[in-house]
């Protein structure tokens, strides 16, 4: 159970206050710099970006696994102390991989694609968009995490508004009062939270989280209206079927940067905010609400999909793509069973790489061709075989193909949310044919057949985008393949998140499988026949060394 | 010994990652015998397993090896480990067996093909796909050798991509096996949450423990997956089209392997289906029966000769089917090497004659074939003979084996395997004579070019005519303007005269001028008539000639239907070029890449039927080998040898009667060959037509439908209810003034008056 009295790992340096301000004293040196000199700018944010990356990857590092239900590189400082609002950081195995994908995506997004103009303010919003990320994922004091999620939608505001394309305005402005819709009506909900718990328990005002959870005293009621105030700002923020339409604008018209960051970061936003302060805060109103949001999740799956396959532009096909896979990361998650949270969560950071990666390819394709109409592209693996084999990885993970990253997550959730929902599973399910059939569709239009015009002279993809692809490749193939140093990572405070709801709701308890006795080779020898186990000894010799079969081949040879 | 099973998968990997590094340099033909060379160690590292298991007490044929903890989420763990027994040793030696021969043949059949390293980069990522499912030691890992055989068959049949009919086949193979593989893993899903694990062994052990209807509905979901992969109704769609791809491909992966894999996955878990209520295996059966037969009757009318083959294939698929549904998982898996064997052998050589023929794949262009490429026709017709069930060639022991066992489990089945059998006698037998034997025909001039170059023809003696016509036009015309000119001279002559009976008679000098003038008029007189006879004249030979065009053309049109498409009548100098290349062109025995492969599967296919002899129980080899994967769930023959004597020669008449119906047709033409190749078998039944015209029609509406229903109506709501906002609050106009920073301006101030709220709030 997370408390932060357990959370003994204090260290000299505040890491985690480190994370969110590096990027914003960042912004504030590029304000600073030069005008004349405007390649600074992108390699100073280039560098900011990989500090604060460097330290995310040694909060991974040092990251105690056993530990890691509680939070942990807790940072606390009172900020407001009569108003009981105070700077509280802190990471556990549920934040842990997000803030490690924040720190590796804004690197690899500044580096990606230049600023079409007004460089500095560009990269500046960048970075400021990376302290709202951060600060977002490690908050522990609700009124904190209000004020960074609310700093998260500035910058992404002016980066569309600005540096987009289209109907970059309109678009921008639909994202932005979509959201503020939403989170207005948090903001309230983080209000009645404090205030009604203070009156009910006597005790003066917190907004300190973890307090707050372990609280819980409100009445059912309060509760469930408060979660849904919340759960309308995560909706938003997911985005759940029916408020997801600002997405496929915000993302059509983004800079690539911009929806890389939309897609690989921001869109968790609202995930980890259902996970962090809807599930924890009110468990109960999450077990009596996750059938709806599990039925929601699914209409996403199947409603995103099918819009995905009839979209003419390549960048909303990914956008609409986004919808259906955020879908199973909602269904895995109030499947509220170990294998649909881990699920959830793994999807959570494959979909920011595989989407991230897809927004990406689509911009290079953009920067060539000028233009993301499916219609006017075609033949393209002739003229770019290399940008073509990575696009398909790419793809295949987006599939979830097993072996890439995407199936690991798709395949927990599917199989978390069918201990809990069943059906909803197995429609939910058919979301995977229809997967396939929107991007190999599209990969079929844009890169099959003959190359005409300028199609047939397309580039091929270059060095440096290249070595910005690898990072992409290796995580999802390592992803694929081993991921269970991410998913063990997760784990306990994935149990420690259903511990507090068993314990805090009535007559609730994890929906799991009915686990049969494990069998055991042995076990089956003989089976049925008349063979007698006496001469099993040559046999246990095999079982006994194949765990390590792997070292032991030379000794077979 | 046995813990070298991790080196069967090992290799084929280590191939695709040397070529993946290196192929463009290895280039043609060393990429492809790196590939090679993977797949034959692969194959040693298999015979190794194999005789490691051999060595053990048949109770200790099992036996799991585990390289790493793969996904381990809670309760769900799996890792990627492998399980050697019997069945998944038996798999892997005809994988690599016969994968090993595909590859050294492809290194013949793709030579000078530009992306050559590539396609064995694909073919090695295949081959480790498909041991990683035969060899996965539970449901998951086999799933994902099953998604990558998947990608591997998606990559390789949109090989060619540039064409975008390979392009398509390639997405279509993929999407239909994704409706099977959605089967599969909800099947996961239930064996999970009911056992607690999708480890094959955990499965072995505790399938007792399963209700009835829990079992019934795994199986019935596995069938579903099974029958997207291995080709069966109502998801077989996509393998005719598949042929698309380079005909080793469709050896490989569409014949031999991949599509095998649905049989290998109802086999391995057959506790399962021993647990679940009887009409799940009673609809495995009658899936296989029905597509067997169905497929069966399609392959008759086809032309394309891999058609054929890929309708056969079918076909046999559905057979392996019927005998899992009626509990003969040992008939199921002897047919699968049997037919690995077999139609691996045929693919292979119609590859090699589309080699040898400029890659036509027409057979109507083919026949005679025989002397022309002796190796690859003789070892056709073993292929044949194994597959039209003649004994003592393979295919015939392991069919019988299976109409054994439907005969038993139910008659009808039994007489839809019969007629099936009969109907493959019969195509099969079409395909050979089609190709090899009767006259060589891919150097005659074809219906539609004969066509053409009468219609070139008339199109010429039309033009003909049509000149003509216009000619005695041209000719009356100038009749009609010669009359004229006679007119206007009898005028002006009329009018001379009238001028000398009116001119002063004693004006001397202008009487003079008159009768001058008059002269003159009747020169012109004289002279316009004289044109008109000629003109006449001009125009009946003119009319003459017109008619005969008229009638030339008749005679070439009447010409033209007597020779009913034949060349009778054309000499060699009006046939088009390309027939002309024809005639140049000499098919060609391929090289011994290709030839080696051929007679080596040739051999196999002769003898494999040895592995399961029925005379006595000691031959049953097969079935011996393989019990302890089968959990004593194979059913056993209760008819005594009588009855199964009579069933063998029942059988063997029924594919002498195919065969000598297609003696009939084919060889002695004594019966047209349309009254058997109904359109309606052509088009397979419409069936994918009906499919495709549903996609494309009312599907691809219904996904408009909610597009447009995103766009128009939940978007529009949206837009709607902003656009009411705004309305309303019009004086606010100011505020929200759409510039850029007001709203975010408007975030900060909100914060801070809250804020001041707050210390207000505390302070009192």
């Amino acid at each position: 159970m997370p408390t932060l009295l357990a959370a003994s790992t204090s260290v000299a340096f505040p890491v985690l206050t480190a994370l969110v301000v590096t990027p914003a004293l960042g912004a504030l040196l590029l304000l600073l710099l030069p005008a004349n000199r405007p390649e600074y700018f992108k390699q100073v944010s280039f560098l900011i970006a990989v500090v604060t990356a460097a330290m995310t990857a040694w909060v991974m590092v040092e990251f105690d696994t056993a530990g890691a239900a509680d939070f942990q590189f807790v940072d606390s400082v009172s900020w407001l102390d009569n108003l009981g609002i105070s700077w509280t950081l802190g990471i556990d195995g549920i934040s842990l991989w997000l803030v490690v994908l924040t720190g590796a995506l804004f690197p690899i997004a500044i580096l990606a694609i230049d600023a079409e103009h007004s460089p500095k303010a560009y990269y500046a919003w960048l970075l400021v968009l990376e302290t709202g990320c951060m600060g977002v994922f490690l908050a522990l004091d609700l009124f904190a995490f209000f004020v960074f999620f609310e700093i998260v939608l500035i910058p992404m505001y002016f980066l569309i508004g600005q540096w987009g394309h289209g109907a970059r305005a309109y678009a921008a402005t639909k994202f932005f009062i979509y959201t503020m819709f939403g989170s207005a009506l948090m903001l309230v909900g983080i209000l009645a939270t404090a205030f009604l718990t203070a009156a009910e328990t006597g005790d003066p005002v917190t907004f300190d989280l973890v307090t707050l959870a372990n609280t819980q005293a409100l009445s059912t009621t309060a509760a469930r209206w408060i979660f849904l105030s919340f759960a309308l700002a995560f909706a938003v923020k997911v985005p759940l079927f029916p408020v997801h339409t600002w997405l496929p604008d915000a993302h059509t018209n983004a800079p690539t940067a911009g929806s890389v960051i939309l897609a690989g970061v921001m869109l968790k936003l609202g995930t980890y905010g259902f996970l962090r302060f809807g599930i924890y805060l009110f468990p109960e109103a999450a077990v009596y609400f996750a059938p709806m949001l599990v039925a929601l999740g699914t209409i996403g799956i199947i409603y995103g999909a099918i819009a995905a396959t009839m979209q003419r532009d390549l960048k909303r096909l990914v956008a609409y793509s986004s919808v259906a896979h955020l879908g199973f990361i909602v269904i895995g998650t109030f499947a509220l069973n170990t294998e649909g949270l881990e699920g959830g969560l793994l999807q959570m950071v494959n979909h920011g790489v595989s989407t991230g990666a897809l927004f990406l390819l689509v911009g290079w394709i953009y920067e060539r061709r000028h233009t993301r109409e499916i219609s006017e592209l075609g033949g393209l693996q002739k003229p770019a075989p290399i940008f073509a084999a990575v696009f398909m990885v790419v793809m295949l993970s987006s599939i979830g193909v097993p072996g890439l990253n995407g199936f690991v997550g798709e395949f927990l959730a599917l199989i978390g949310s069918f201990a809990a929902y069943r059906w909803w599973a197995i429609v939910a399910a058919t979301g995977v044919v229809i997967a396939a059939l929107y991007l190999l569709w599209a990969y079929q239009r844009v890169f099959h057949g003959p190359a005409e015009g300028d199609n047939a002279e397309m580039a091929d993809l270059t060095w440096r985008e290249g070595a910005i692809m690898l990072p992409f490749l290796a995580a999802i193939f390592f992803m694929g393949l081993y991921p269970k140093p991410v998913i063990e990572r997760m784990e306990p405070a994935v149990d420690a998140l259903i511990a507090h709801v068993e314990r805090h709701v009535d007559d609730f308890s994890e929906p799991t499988a009915e686990i049969a006795p494990a069998v055991e080779l042995d076990d089956l020898h003989g089976e049925g026949s008349d063979a007698e186990h006496g001469e099993d000894t040559s046999h246990d010799e095999d079982t006994s060394h194949s765990e390590d079969a792997i070292h032991s081949e030379e000794g077979a040879q | 010994m046995l813990d070298a099973v991790f080196l069967i998968p090992a290799f084929p990997l280590l191939g695709f990652v040397s070529i993946l590094l290196f192929g463009r340099r290895l280039g043609e033909p060393k990429a492809g015998w790196v590939a090679t060379l993977a797949m034959g160690g692969s194959f040693a590292a298999s015979l190794v397993t194999f005789f490691g298991l051999l060595g053990e007490d048949m109770e200790n044929r099992r036996f799991v090896q585990t390289l790493w903890e793969w996904v381990p989420a809670g309760d769900f763990s799996v890792d990627v480990g492998f399980l050697v027994d019997p069945l998944s040793i038996t798999m892997t030696l005809f994988i690599t067996g016969v994968g090993s021969l595909i590859h050294l043949y492809s290194i013949g059949y793709m030579h000078g093909d530009q992306n050559f390293s590539k396609f064995f980069l694909y073919l090695n990522l295949f081959a480790f796909s498909m041991l990683m499912l035969v060899l996965g030691d539970n449901m998951l890992l086999t799933f994902l050798g099953w998604e990558g055989v998947g990608a591997c068959s998606y990559f390789l049949i949109s090989f060619w991509f540039t064409d975008p009919a390979n392009a398509s086949a390639g997405k279509k193979a993929f999407v239909t096996n994704r409706i099977g593989d959605w089967g599969f893993m909800v099947a996961m899903f239930l064996t999970f949450t009911t056992i607690g694990s999708v480890r094959y062994i955990d499965i072995f052990g505790n399938a007792g423990t399963l209700t009835t209807g829990t079992a019934t509905a795994i199986t019935v979901l596995l069938l579903v997956g099974a029958a997207g992969k291995s080709a069966q109704f109502p998801l077989y769609l996509w393998l005719p089209d598949a042929m698309a791809g380079p005909t080793p491909v469709s050896a490989l992966i569409h014949a031999a392997t991949m599509v095998t894999s649905g049989i290998y996955l109802l086999t391995r878990v057959n506790p399962i289906i021993a647990e679940s209520s009887s009409w799940a295996p009673e609809l495995i059966a009658w899936v296989g029966a029905g597509t067997a037969l169905f497929a069966a009757t399609i392959a008759v009318a086809q032309n394309d000769i891999k058609k054929v083959l890929a309708y056969s294939t079918v076909s046999q698929l559905g057979y392996m089917f019927l005998a899992v549904g009626t509990g003969a998982y040992v008939a199921a898996i002897f047919h699968m090497i049997t037919h690995a064997f077999f139609k691996a052998l045929l693919f292979l050589g119609s590859g090699s004659v589309i080699h040898g023929m400029h890659h036509d794949q027409d057979m109507r262009n083919y026949g005679g074939l025989r002397a022309l490429m002796p190796i690859t026709s003789g070892t056709f017709i073993v292929g044949w003979l194994a597959i039209a069930g003649v004994p003592p060639f393979s295919g015939f022991w392991s069919k019988d084996e299976i109409l054994a066992h439907a005969y038993e489990h139910n008659l009808a089945l039994w007489l839809i395997g019969l007629v099936t059998a009969i109907l493959t006698a019969f195509y099969m037998s079409r395909q050979v004579f089609m190709t090899f034997f009767g006259r060589y025909r891919y150097a005659d001039v074809r219906p539609d070019e004969v066509a053409l170059v009468w219609e070139n023809r008339i199109q010429h003696v039309q033009v003909a005519a049509t000149e003509a016509t216009a000619a005695v036009e041209t000719a009356e015309t100038a009749v009609a303007q010669a009359g004229e000119k006679l007119e206007a001279a009898q005028a002006k002559f009329v009018q001379r005269e009238t001028e000398l009976a009116e001119v002063d008679p004693t004006d001397e000098k202008a009487v003079e001028k008159a009768t001058k003038n008059l002269a003159k008029a009747q020169d012109g007189l004289a002279s316009a008539g004289e044109s008109i006879p000629e003109l006449e004249a001009a125009v009946v030979a003119a009319r003459n000639s017109a008619q005969e065009a008229t009638i030339a053309v008749d005679a070439v049109r009447a010409e033209a239907e007597a020779a009913d498409g034949s060349v009778d009548g054309l000499s060699d100098a009006d046939l088009p070029e390309a027939v002309v290349e024809r005639r140049e062109f000499h098919p060609h025995e391929s090289p011994w890449q290709m030839t080696v492969p051929l007679v080596v599967l040739a051999v196999a296919a002769i003898g494999a039927g040895a592995m399961n002899l029925p005379f006595t129980k000691d031959l049953h080899f097969l079935e011996h080998w393989l019990e302890p994967s089968l959990f004593h769930n194979e059913t056993a023959l209760s008819s005594g040898g009588g009855t199964l004597w009579v069933l063998a020669i029942v059988a063997v008449v029924g594919g002498a009667l195919g065969i000598a119906a297609a003696v009939a047709i084919y060889l002695k033409g004594r019966v047209d060959p349309s009254r058997v190749e109904r359109p309606i078998l052509a088009r397979g039944w419409r069936y994918d037509e009906a499919v495709s015209d549903f996609m494309g029609g009312p599907g691809r509406k219904g996904f408009s439908l909610v597009a447009w229903f995103d766009a128009t109506i939940v978007d529009g709501l949206v837009n709607g209810s902003g656009r009411l906002v705004r309305s309303v609050g019009a004086e606010m106009r100011s505020l929200q003034s759409g510039l850029v920073r007001s709203y975010a301006a408007l975030v900060a101030v909100g914060a801070v008056g809250l804020i001041a709220w707050f210390l207000m709030r505390t302070s009192l």
